[in-house]
């Protein structure tokens, strides 16, 4: 079996700083940018910058467009319901987190 | 094959109404969903669900499987009796949602290691066509891999999703994995092939839980001279029985004896870049919260280390212990409820 060694490969951080574009968003969850803008607009995910243009996404951001992604597919939650629900994820995963589990 | 008892696992009566199954079936989905149970068996459980449903929603499917279930028990074995499906519509069309839509978990699967394919018995009865004409699609675990396969030529290759798990050390002090992903590969006579890659990877020292990293044009290769996709990793921490992780801080309990809390002490922390002395102040409570200034992971800012004292009592097993607490009682003049009292 070949092992492709990609130790010497660079590697993007994606939540130091936000550096993914619109585009790179879209291409890797394979969704419309229209999708990705509404999403901006429920605030579900928040990019820096001002402009579309200049719109660039956390690594965190690819995470919670996936699950949005999902829970609309598998559940048929609206974008309201699916925002709604990953707060409360959070949440949980944050309580969790407090009492060690 | 085994026999699958798909109204058991909607948990209906097999003479529940359509309502009933769809009302079992989102209640359930909700509970199983991955991105939402906190039950280990989740992916397993969803993915039954769903292909569970899929049989029962369909009155036509659902009668089909009634016929060729009956007398049949879960987990039995089960051949289906040749040209059982004659006079169905769906016969030798097996259609699944699975393939067609994608985005979900139970469409196309997640990532690569969790392919979302229904099992064999589900496939033996209703997945023929589908067999046929797809291949070994589900086995490529990518949303939408299907329908982005055949795009003409001078194409991007996909980006590819995966998680990989590091000890906490590792995020300290920088790591390399192996990695092994599956994916699709159209060969010579235009067939879709599954396709292994083992990939080796450099895991940056100061990665937090749940971060993500890119590299490169180390997805899918393009197709036709299009550029490779990219290979996005999603770090996951392994669990840690001593430490507890938040952002880049780390906390740990570290147990000391009621002497060393009430007296003072200096005592040797391990972390996990090795151990450091920690001075504990004389008078310390139970649950006191020390900080290790810029131990925590590694960054900039780096984490701090935050030691959070649990005071253990010696057990009085022998009559010296005995009388020591005796003496400490005598003198202490100590009523632990008077303190509780004043909290809420």
């Amino acid at each position: 079996m070949t092992i492709h060694d990609l130790t010497q490969v660079p590697v993007d951080n994606l939540d130091e700083t936000p550096v993914l574009t619109l585009g790179e968003l879209c291409r890797t969850c394979t969704v419309h940018a229209e999708w990705v803008i509404e999403l901006v607009d429920e605030g579900v995910i928040v990019p820096d910058g001002r402009r579309r243009e200049q719109w660039r996404f956390y690594g965190a951001s690819l995470h919670r467009v996936r699950v949005v992604q999902r829970l609309q597919h598998d559940l048929g939650v609206n974008l309201a319901g699916a925002a709604l629900a990953l707060e409360l994820m959070d949440e949980v995963a944050r309580l969790r987190r407090r009492v060690g589990e | 094959m085994e026999f699958k008892d798909y109204y058991a696992v909607l948990g209906v009566e097999r003479d529940a109404t359509q309502e009933e199954i769809k009302r079992a079936y989102r209640r359930l989905a909700r509970k199983y969903h991955p991105d939402v149970s906190q039950e280990a068996d989740a992916d397993a459980r969803f993915k039954e669900l769903g292909e569970a449903y899929e049989v029962l929603k369909d009155p036509e499917k659902r009668l089909a499987y009634d016929q060729v279930g009956q007398g049949q028990r879960a987990g039995e074995d089960f051949r289906p009796p040749p040209d059982w499906d004659a006079g169905f519509e769906f016969r030798g069309g097996g259609y699944t949602q699975q393939g067609h839509s994608r985005g979900g978990y139970s469409a196309g699967g997640h990532s690569q290691e969790d392919s979302a394919a229904f099992s064999d018995f589900f496939e033996s009865l209703f997945g023929q066509r589908r067999a046929a004409g797809f291949g070994p699609a589900a086995s490529n675990g990518e949303p939408g891999s299907a329908g982005y396969r055949d795009r003409g030529a001078g194409l991007r290759g996909e980006d590819h999703h995966a998680k990989v798990s590091i000890a906490l050390e590792d995020a300290y002090r920088g790591a390399t994995r192996t990695l092994t992903l599956q994916s699709g590969e159209i060969d010579d006579q235009g067939r879709l092939r599954p396709r292994q890659r083992t990939l080796k990877v450099r895991i940056p020292k100061g990665v937090k839980q749940g971060q993500r990293i890119r590299l490169g044009g180390q997805g899918e290769a393009g197709m036709g001279g299009g550029p490779a996709g990219d290979l996005y990793l999603e770090i996951e921490f392994e669990s840690h029985r001593r430490y507890q992780v938040e952002g880049r801080d780390v906390t740990l309990i570290l147990p000391v004896a009621p002497w060393e809390a009430a007296l003072g002490a200096t005592i040797a922390v391990p972390l996990p870049e090795g151990s450091v002395e920690l001075k504990v102040p004389s008078d310390s409570r139970e649950g006191r919260r020390l900080r290790l200034k810029g131990r925590g992971i590694p960054g900039q800012p780096p984490g701090d280390c935050y030691v959070t004292l649990k005071i253990v009592l010696p057990p009085a097993t022998n009559e010296d212990v005995k009388a020591a607490y005796r003496q400490l009682e005598a003198v202490a003049n100590f009523d632990p409820r008077a303190a509780a009292e004043e909290k809420p």
